[in-house]
């Protein structure tokens, strides 16, 4: 996994409550077998005005003028601003996939559906909580100055903004050890063999017919 | 000291290690896998070099792509049309093989909707920790499991570790007191009750549902509350073991044997939250009030009784609410104070892992009978959700049934719930579909979804239009 340190980036807009995987990344797209590939359908219904399908050269296709991400402002954003229950939905985790492939690194909302939030962190994806207070001014400042741009320091768990401000954020230490390090959770996993093993022997005893 | 919940208990049981910040290392008893959400996951496996940790405790089925319509089942795996459905198939295939998963491949009789064949195999027991690829996995909570969706990474990491890294939710109960009245399904419980608490009312909890009429459904029934539970927010949803759990899953072929049946079954009784137990949420519910539900809008929370109207976001004052009202009534095509009555329907679907057993197709075949589909619906489609479902239907005639009343009948699959394959709603076409979510664009572009019990959506399909379905004499 990729290690996530610090990231500056355009800040994207997605005013809206609830947005859910299909809108993410519609079911059409999880055919594929592979990880990547997944960014140019990043939320495709909005983001085209024909219905994608696998396969189509997308850079062909009629893009939406009012969807967000086609504005040329947001060009090159990495770090997307939300709203409440953003992820909910499927556990699909094409989604992050397609967020990272598009070029998000980092999501601000003031919540997350819980397995979208967690797909996240396993993608190198850092989605941070904020009161719905800061995260009604950040959609402000970013609809107010072309260019906005916020600095995510993971270390110092800081959001700065463009008049240096910093917005401390809260994340679960092991996740953000994991994140730091490029982690991978089965390698961590797999230094407790020995337990997992002790607790399969226990429960052999106890409840044979898990195992039969 | 407090009692201990239902879900506490599933916990407890199921902690390998504690680490110093709280989580753990939690063991998982079985892992369903599907094609959509496992390709990438035994990729993985493959890449670093690793085996499964126990082949055994995994069971695959394909039930996402396949196709449902007879003639494209016939050949297998290589008559499906579209290309990279079928390669995903050929994938989950050729993956099980090489690890040495247990698959019941397309046309084996016992495949189906991974929610459905679990419990049906007893392949989901009382007291096991139950994970797959697929967020509705809480379904198998029905039996007092502790169930739930996960992502891909973390298919494969269960397949390598038989753990998982979680954080423990917190305990909510949601009790149903009191009895329902007649026409009232366990779908418009749940429906009912994420009305109540909303979308994200659950998110952070596992959900412990209670009550007399939760005790009074079948197990079936409260599969397809638990089935919900991820549409109210929570990961897991539970119901705490009783007879009928003990007897539903007495003699199926993954279910404990005669000599380790007194054992287990003295250990699933144990599998309830004790009285003194402390629940960090609870709401209740009086039975007696819960109508048949339909959903108006793009989120399972936007549900009203099928007496009232489509609401007005005007009367809404928070304007975030009312901002997404307003989108869905446009996606939806309907304008607030619209009788829910007075809306038709294009499309009709009976499926999904929500609503696909024996007791739905069952329901909605009482008020099919001897009717006939309305001539403004251009299709209704019954997809069983799995072959022995299917099996079990066409021995009782319903499929015959289904069929003069003008019904298509199919084989088992995810079908219109997600629309992946071939059934789909075109763009702007309107479908009362017995599947759990009603996002944009869930059962084809631009389509609309209206959430409903297995019998309203057949009383749709006579009619033409919602209608309540206590309004039918069987
Ligand atoms: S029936 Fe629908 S909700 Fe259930 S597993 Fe299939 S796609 Fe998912």
């Amino acid at each position: 996994m990729e290690k996530f340190d610090k990231v500056t980036g355009i800040v994207a807009p997605m005013d809206r409550a609830n947005v859910d995987t299909d809108a993410i990344i519609p079911k059409q797209f999880l055919k594929s077998i592979q990880r990547t590939g997944f960014g140019p359908n990043l939320f495709d219904e909005w983001r085209y005005l024909d219905v994608g399908e696998p396969g189509m050269d997308n850079s062909q296709r009629p893009l939406n003028p009012d969807f967000v991400l086609n504005q040329p402002r947001y060009q090159g954003a990495s770090i997307l601003l939300a709203r409440e229950n953003f992820g909910c939905g499927s556990s699909r985790e094409h989604a992050p996939w397609a967020l990272l492939d598009y070029g998000f690194r980092v999501i601000i909302a003031p919540s997350f559906a819980d397995i979208f939030f967690n797909n996240c962190f396993k993608n190198s994806i850092l989605p941070i909580v904020l009161d719905e207070q800061t995260v009604d001014r950040l959609f402000r400042e970013v609809a107010a100055s072309e260019g906005y741009r916020l600095t995510v320091d993971l270390a110092a768990q800081t959001i700065t903004t463009p008049g240096g401000e910093e917005i401390p954020f809260a994340v679960d230490e092991f996740r953000k050890y994991c994140l730091l390090n490029g982690l991978d959770d089965i390698g961590l996993t797999l230094q407790h063999v020995d337990d997992i093993r002790a607790y399969e022997d226990r429960r052999r005893r106890e409840a044979p017919w898990l195992f039969a | 000291m407090a009692g201990k919940t239902l879900y506490d208990k599933l916990w407890e049981q199921h902690v390998v290690r504690t680490q110093d910040d709280g989580t753990c290392l939690l063991y998982i008893d079985r892992q369903l896998i599907h094609e959509v959400t496992s390709p990438q996951a035994f990729e993985g496996l493959r890449l670093a070099g690793r085996r499964p940790w126990r082949s055994d405790a995994n069971l695959a089925t394909p039930d996402h792509n396949v196709p449902t319509t007879p003639d494209d089942r016939r050949g297998g795996v290589d008559s499906i049309s579209d290309p990279v459905a079928r390669l995903q198939v050929q994938t989950l295939d050729r993956n099980c093989a090489e690890f040495a998963i247990p698959e019941f491949s397309i046309n084996d009789p016992r495949q189906g909707i991974v929610h459905v064949v679990g419990p049906e195999e007893g392949a989901t027991l009382p007291g096991m920790t139950v994970v797959c690829g697929d967020s509705h996995t809480s379904t198998h909570g029905a039996l007092g499991a502790l169930a739930h969706g996960i992502g891909t990474s973390e298919v494969e990491h269960v397949l390598a570790t038989q753990c998982l890294i979680q954080s423990k939710s917190k305990n909510m109960r949601v009790v149903i007191d009191g009895k329902v009245g007649p026409g009232v399904t366990a779908k418009d419980i749940v429906l009912a009750i994420i009305g109540e608490i909303g979308t994200a009312g659950g998110t952070g909890y596992a959900i412990e549902f209670a009550g007399q009429a939760i005790r009074d459904l079948s197990i079936e029934g409260r599969m397809t509350v638990c089935n919900m539970a991820i549409e109210a927010g929570a990961r897991a949803g539970m119901v705490a073991v009783d007879e009928k759990t003990i007897d539903y899953v007495k003699g199926r072929p993954f279910a404990p044997g005669p000599e380790l049946w007194a054992q287990a079954v003295a250990a699933w009784r144990e599998l309830r939250s004790d009285d003194d137990a402390v629940f960090d949420r609870e709401v209740v519910i009086d039975a007696a009030t819960i109508q048949p539900q339909v959903t108006w809008g793009t989120s399972p929370e936007m549900v009203v009784p099928v007496g009232g109207r489509v609401p007005d976001p005007a009367a809404e004052s928070d304007p975030v609410k009312a901002e997404g009202m307003r989108r869905a009534l446009d996606y939806m095509g309907l304008s607030a104070g619209t009788p829910i009555t007075e809306i038709t329907v294009d499309k009709v679907f009976i499926g999904s892992c929500t609503n696909s057993r024996i007791e739905d197709l069952r329901a909605a075949a009482a008020v099919a009978r001897g009717r006939k589909v309305a001539d403004n619906v251009k299709q209704a489609l019954v997809v069983p959700g799995s072959g022995l479902v299917k099996r079990q239907a066409e021995e009782e005639g319903l499929d015959r049934l289904f069929i003069e009343a003008g019904f298509e009948w199919r084989e088992p699959g995810c079908s219109m719930c997600l629309a992946m394959n071939a059934d789909r709603l075109a763009p702007g076409e309107r479908c009362a579909s017995t599947s759990n979510r009603n996002f944009e664009g869930r059962q084809g572009a631009g389509g609309r979804t209206h959430l409903v019990s297995p019998a309203m959506a057949a009383a749709a399909a006579v009619t033409g239009c919602f209608v309540d379905v206590r309004e039918f004499e069987n």
